[in-house]
């Protein structure tokens, strides 16, 4: 009954456009929305490449996070503890930097992460524990454990306190060369680029210094991390163990049929999950040169949103990580006017979301939108200046309009969150 | 409650405590500590007036934030965002408390309903998202704990700040006579006296009665018999005629309001005034508690007096040199084994009842044949 429901309900609206092209025109739109707000406010530090470099770089962390969590969802286990993972990849990046520099540093981070991940593995998989009261139990463990760690090791040594690493260095940064100005040996090579970004052509300018701050002084682990996407993507959608991984997420007790070791797969899964977000916390380190501790923020929730957002695949999770970060570089990285016009871009896009509800028919949401982008055009006109903590807000806020406009279309893998055992279904 | 009964129910929470000092102690060592010394040196801390008295105040807060993390659990509602509720009901409750100077116990009445009413609203925007929308109660919860964390800190620098005070963002502090009272007198008047700056916190009562009515509420209300049955199948409930979008509604706006009284304990007892000082993690410490005790009220009592004396006695590790954060080691590896153990006794039980009832089902047909 409810089956023929569905499919009649389903075959009113059928516009047969990809999700690439989806993503694409969204991707053209909110360039748009950021030239547009940057030429009406003036400020062209919203679209400059410095801050499209920093928020590239601040999302790395988030979106290492947003990964791990990918990795462990496609297999059927919510980690909730991404926080926790990313406690133990910071302490540990610190810890194994300060001994072995910035390499050591992130083989640390994933070392310490994936053992976040052995403990998640071990109460969720092997007894059945529910995954989101294990995740908040090593959210609970992993700060005193990294804490008592540093009381032990860092306190007292040269450059190390109870809450910080003795220093663990950095990795370089690198510029492309023929785009970006980068230098090859002593030789200055051209930078259109950055001659495009100086004009500040509506949109061209934009997208120049877009690509400019993913190619110009971009650290060398920024790059390295960003790769694990793609690299993640093809395996888990394109290989015969992303396929494995995939089905023991979606139907365990089927996948356990068909010959799959389902146990043995989601292990191996939450122990990587745990990993890559202890990269997460590795980069933060080696950023900043030390671990200091509560480094991480709040980047393992925001990752868990970043995930969500992106509807647990790679490119939407680096698309909300970037949205979620760019408003903090915006902040960090100029102050108050670009902050402002971030704001407006904002008005930008919640009148597109009314607007694109009201051709649903859905009046309801769509009013709720016009008056939350009143509200916020008002703000905007009034304040001289955007409040940080107001700021921060932003991505939670962004992640539970999606969940509020969307969470029919996400789809998550089925079997997220169930406990499974061998001979279950 | 007969002897074997008992005895299931202490058999994993015994054995996760001693496993977690094991763990400690291997800890310890590990540091070069003499695990000896570091445990005679908690438990020196928590012997004595000074220490029980600490280890109750901080207990009761516990305990009301445990109920409310429970109150959710008890129909498999997970509410993370308890440390929000809480949060945003201390700013508005402190706000509030020390701009309307009412009479002292009519203030103190005023704060109590604007903290339950600022942290039920605050927990049922997830209730409400999760019922009309179908989003997931842990994110939404989770959401609402970053956006709570973001708006508190707007609202304590601009509108609801103390702006005598240069140096640390608070509210202004709440009149003398709109704190609640400590019990010293009422000790005193049974003969027990407290030495001098040692106050057991009034908020105990509350406690109590929050307790008492959590018992009442969940064992001894038709409401409290719809929320477990929703919560050990909610399609069994909900087909006996349990509206399950009332039921959550309700269950959040309840635990968002027990997570706003429990703020009050450190308002209306110790700091007067919300502010950078209030302590950031209470929501996430009742998770642990509801987690420890199994969301009953007896348990959640013990595990809140378990945790409170770990952190009373891991202060006492500074006098013998020893890091006081393996304090933290024993009650975060004591929850992780304790969520671990429940499980596990939880399934050998379940599986001995099936046997149980497959036996009895045998011995019948054996008796009657066909």
């Amino acid at each position: 009954m409810s089956v023929v429901a569905a499919t009649v309900g389903t075959k009113k609206r059928t516009f047969a456009v990809s999700p690439g092209t989806t993503a694409a025109m969204l991707g053209v739109l909110t360039m748009v929305m950021l030239s547009a707000a940057r030429v009406i406010t003036s400020a062209p530090g919203l679209t400059g490449s410095g801050t499209f470099g920093s928020a590239i770089g601040l999302a790395v962390p988030v979106a290492m996070a947003g990964l791990g969590g990918l990795i462990s969802e496609r297999v059927g286990i919510v980690n909730i503890g991404l926080q926790g993972m990313m406690v133990f990849g910071t302490w540990g990046a610190g810890f194994f930097g300060w001994h072995f520099g910035p390499w050591g540093a992130l083989a640390g981070g994933a070392a310490m992460g994936a053992l976040g991940g052995v403990l998640l593995a071990l109460a969720t998989i092997t007894f059945g524990v529910d995954h989101a009261v294990a995740g908040v139990a090593i959210n609970l463990l992993a700060p005193g454990v990294a804490r008592f760690l540093s009381s032990v090791l860092f306190a007292g040594k040269e450059g190390g306190t109870l809450t910080d690493s003795p220093p663990v260095g950095h990795l370089g940064r690198l510029t492309l060369p023929f785009l970006s100005g980068g230098r090859i040996g002593s030789w200055h090579s051209p930078d259109p680029l950055g001659w495009l970004e100086k004009h500040h052509w509506f949109l061209i300018g934009d997208s120049a210094s877009l690509l400019r701050g993913l190619t110009r002084d971009i650290a060398v682990e920024t790059v390295l991390l960003l790769a694990l996407l793609p690299i993640v993507g093809y395996v888990v959608w394109r290989t015969p163990v992303g396929l494995r991984l995939r089905s023991s997420g979606e139907k365990p007790s089927a996948a356990d049929s068909l010959g799959v070791n389902v146990i043995r797969i989601r292990w191996a899964a939450v122990v990587v999950s745990g990993a890559v977000a202890g990269l997460g916390g590795a980069w933060l380190v080696t950023n900043v040169g030390k671990y200091q501790q509560g480094q991480e923020g709040l980047r393992g929730f925001l990752g868990l949103a970043a995930l969500i957002f992106g509807n647990w695949r790679p490119a939407g999770l680096f698309a909300g990580a970037l949205l979620f970060q760019f408003a903090d570089s915006v902040r960090l990285a100029l102050g108050d006017a670009p902050a402002r016009a971030f704001v407006l871009t904002v008005v930008f896009g919640l009148a597109a979301l009314a607007v694109w509800q009201f051709t649903r028919r859905s009046i309801t949401t769509a009013g709720v939108l016009v008056a939350s982008t009143v509200g916020l055009f008002l703000y905007f006109a009034t304040a001289s200046r955007v409040d940080d903590k107001l700021g921060s807000i932003f991505p939670y806020l962004i992640t539970l309009l999606v969940l509020l406009f969307s969470s029919e279309r996400l789809r998550p893998p089925a079997s997220s969150g169930q406990p499974w055992f061998k001979g279950g279904d | 409650m007969n002897l074997t009964q008992v005895r299931r129910a202490l058999t994993a929470p015994v054995a996760a405590l001693v496993l977690s000092l094991l763990i400690a102690s291997v800890a310890l060592l590990v540091a070069g500590h003499n695990p000896g010394t570091a445990y005679r040196a908690m438990w020196d801390n928590v012997n004595g007036a000074d220490g029980i008295v600490t280890i109750i105040n901080y207990a009761s807060r516990y305990y009301v934030m445990g109920t409310a993390v429970a109150m959710g659990f008890k129909m498999n509602l997970f509410n993370i965002g308890a440390n929000g509720q809480y949060q945003v009901a201390a700013l508005f409750a402190g706000a509030v408390g020390a701009v309307l100077r009412l009479p002292g116990p009519i203030n103190i009445a005023v704060m109590i309903i604007v903290a339950m009413f600022s942290g039920g609203v605050w927990a049922l925007v997830p209730g409400l998202l999760n019922v009309t929308r179908k989003v997931n109660i842990v994110i939404a919860t989770i959401m609402m704990n970053g956006v709570a964390g973001g708006l508190i800190g707007y609202l304590l620098r601009t509108k609801f700040r103390d702006k005598a005070d240069f140096m640390t963002a608070h509210t202004k502090t709440i009149p003398a006579n709109s704190r609640v009272p400590h019990l010293n007198r009422l000790l005193r008047f049974f003969g027990y006296h407290l030495p001098d700056q040692t106050f057991l916190h009034g908020f105990l009562i509350i406690a109590f009665f929050v307790g008492l009515g959590f018992y009442l509420l969940i064992y001894r209300s038709r409401f409290g018999y719809d929320l477990r049955a929703s919560g050990m199948n909610a399609a069994a409930a909900r087909s006996s005629g349990v509206d399950p979008k009332r039921m959550v509604l309700t269950t959040m706006a309840i635990s968002g309001a027990l997570a706003g009284l429990a703020a009050m304990s450190i308002l209306l007892s110790e700091q007067f005034e919300y502010g950078d000082r209030f302590p950031t993690l209470l929501g996430f410490t009742g998770i642990g508690v509801a987690l420890l005790g199994r969301n009953s009220p007896g348990g959640i009592a013990a595990a809140a007096l378990v945790l409170a004396a770990i952190e009373q006695g891991s202060r006492g590790l500074a006098i013998a040199k020893i890091p006081q954060e393996i304090g933290q080691i024993i009650q975060g590896t004591l929850l992780f084994v304790a969520v671990i153990a429940y499980e596990v006794v939880r399934r050998r039980n379940q599986a001995a009842t099936i046997r149980e009832a497959a036996a009895k089902t045998a011995s019948l047909h054996a008796a009657v044949p066909a």
